[in-house]
């Protein structure tokens, strides 16, 4: 069966404007709103269209979390995924354990190809699809704004500093998303019933046979240095007058 | 003691400043030795230029037609071997869409953890580093690991400057280079103006312009300052702007003197690019838009009537 992988990652919702907890020792998420990751739901977008277009037969979602991603991979199915693994976790993973999870989960599952987005809105490490590939001796295609699939090779666009590089790479392959890839669709509430009765499996990174390992550990955590309100001004006359003050113009 | 290996980015003809940043974070590491990697074809002049970087110890020079685009791919596994040759503590490219492709391939090969977006150095084995868009900074304490990679978030660190003399040092390496990914075409609009990412003026435009066509008016203002252009990610998925000019979470992070931001909200995904601006100027018709709180010099009025005004002000100036 031809069938693509999808990471799902459950993050604070990207319009939640987090804070430090008082004493500087997390992340105050308690009530916070939780969302699929965008540059996740964009994969996953993605993997729905190759399916629809006749390219592959089957998409599975997988989440490495909490028990709580099961809302998230709930959601996944809702838009249309056959089947989700949720491998939990109640600590969390880091990058390269979570490449270790899911390389097993390939072993599995021999996906010919694993979309995954480019990174994470919570921890930025924007990591854990390129080590997925290195662990698997496979490309990666980072970054795709554009894929189109002929054969067994994928040929990607990706979004570069200094543009749009178009590489190809043989399948499988590993494939991170950009935001300018799709628009993902919206779950339709026929669609929410439907996905209660797909199956969604749960796993423990143990049963995969992966003891994840802290090896970053996280000492303290800061408001970043806030920039000062400045001075509203009343005209282009008045702007113009400041910006030479200051040696800008 | 601590041995820092730099992946050095360039385009084949040049060396990117982003490798001179890198080079200005691996100094802070107390008594840390640099070393630079250039893995290029016909990249001597970048490998001399990498050895002219004050701070830098050697430049290990890796020749090979293989090298002739940067597919992280082939690279990865020869970074991961210079590592292991050199006896690296630390194995740092810049965070930009070279290294974030690269480093955490060479990360897995090296069984090490990687620290994306340094952005402060406070010892060998701790270092911050931005999360949450930026909303908040994170340190991290990696104290028993012999290795490690990571990203310089550029922004935060000033180039080191050319002055130095290291010795560049060719070497071939033999290790076996995957051909599963190849190289097809790179465009990107070739211009005059200032590159974004080291531009010291910045013009950006957002959603309000409107228009492919109206967005010229961004370049005109940036023209007259010698600036360069950027955009958000509204204009460039509007199509107004290109790919390669969104500043933000997913863009860009620049650090210019004067950051000109015309019709942009000023959404945390957006701020977070120009955090490190020493000046920014908002210019919003909403008097309530987010922006405003974060802006140096503010002007509340249409960009189309405050444009014109503002290039005929400056222009008599
Ligand atoms: C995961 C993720 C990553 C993201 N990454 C980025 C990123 O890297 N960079 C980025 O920019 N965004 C990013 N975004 C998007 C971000 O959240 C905002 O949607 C985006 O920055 C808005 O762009 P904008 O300010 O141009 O548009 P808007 O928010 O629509 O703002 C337009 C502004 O123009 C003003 N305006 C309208 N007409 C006029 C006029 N005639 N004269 C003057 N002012 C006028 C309005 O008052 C408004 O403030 C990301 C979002 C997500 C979810």
């Amino acid at each position: 069966m031809k069938r693509i992988l999808v990471g799902i990652k459950r993050v604070v919702d990207y319009n939640v404007r987090v804070r430090v907890k008082p004493d500087g020792s997390g992340v105050a998420t308690e009530g916070a709103k939780m969302s699929i990751n965008p540059f996740d739901e964009i994969a996953l977008e993605e993997a729905l269209r190759i399916k629809e277009r006749g390219e592959a037969q089957e998409v599975v979602v997988v989440s490495i979390g909490t028990a709580d991603a099961q809302a998230q991979l709930r959601t996944a199915l809702a838009m249309g995924a056959d089947r989700a693994i949720l491998v939990q976790s109640e600590s969390a993973v880091e990058p390269l354990d979570a490449a270790r999870v899911l390389l097993k989960l390939i072993e599995r599952e021999q996906p010919f190809a694993v979309l995954l987005g480019k990174q994470a809105i919570d921890d930025d490490n924007n990591q854990t699809g390129q080590m997925l590939a290195a662990l698997w001796d496979r490309p990666q295609a980072t970054f795709a704004s554009r894929i189109e699939l002929t054969g067994d090779v994928a040929r990607v666009t990706r979004e570069v500093d200094a543009g749009l590089e178009t590489i190809e790479v043989d399948l499988p392959a590993v494939l991170t998303v950009d935001l300018r890839l799709n628009e993902p669709r919206y779950v339709k509430l026929p669609d929410i019933m439907k996905a209660k009765k797909k199956p969604l499996d749960t796993l423990t990174p143990a049963d995969l046979g992966v003891s994840p390992r802290q090896r970053v550990r996280s000492t303290r955590y800061d408001a970043p240095a806030a920039r000062q309100k400045g001075l509203v001004l009343k005209d282009v006359t008045e702007l113009v007058a400041a910006l030479k003050n200051r040696g800008l113009v | 003691m601590s041995h820092v290996l730099i992946v050095a980015e360039h385009d084949g003809r040049h060396l990117n400043p982003a490798t001179a940043k890198c080079v200005s974070c691996a100094a802070q590491i107390p008594g840390a030795r640099i070393s630079i990697a250039v893995l290029g074809q016909g990249s001597a002049a970048i490998a001399a230029a990498a050895a002219a970087l004050t701070g830098v110890t050697g430049v290990l020079h890796v020749e090979s037609a293989a090298n002739a685009h940067p597919l992280a791919t082939v690279l990865a596994p020869q970074v991961a071997q210079l590592a292991r040759d050199h006896a690296a503590t630390h194995v740092f490219g810049p965070s930009t869409t070279f290294g974030k492709d690269l480093m955490p391939r060479v990360a897995a090969l090296l069984d090490a953890p990687q620290l994306s977006d340094i952005m402060a150095v406070e010892s060998a084995q701790q270092f911050r580093r931005p999360i949450y868009a930026g909303n908040i900074v994170l340190s991290v304490d990696v104290s028993g690991e012999p290795l490690i990679v990571g990203t310089v978030r550029t922004a935060s660190f000033d180039a080191a400057p050319a002055g130095g003399s290291a010795c560049v040092e060719a070497v071939s390496l033999a290790v076996p280079l995957p051909a599963y990914a190849r190289f097809v075409s790179l465009s990107g609009a070739t211009s005059d103006r200032p590159d974004l990412q080291t531009a010291r003026r910045v013009v950006s435009g957002g959603r309000a312009l409107g228009s492919e066509e109206n967005f010229k008016l961004v370049y005109e203002l940036a023209d007259a300052l010698g600036a360069a252009v950027g955009a958000s990610r509204a204009a460039v998925d509007s199509g107004y702007a290109p790919n390669e000019l969104q500043v933000g979470q997913t863009g860009k992070i620049i650090a210019p003197d004067l950051y000109i931001a015309l019709g942009i909200s000023g959404a945390i995904q957006h701020m977070t690019g120009i955090k490190d601006a020493k000046t920014i100027v908002a210019i919003n018709k909403d008097a309530d838009a987010p922006i405003f709180e974060s802006a140096d010099l503010g002007l509340v009025g249409d960009l189309f009537t405050i444009l014109p005004e503002l290039r005929a002000q400056l222009a008599r100036s």
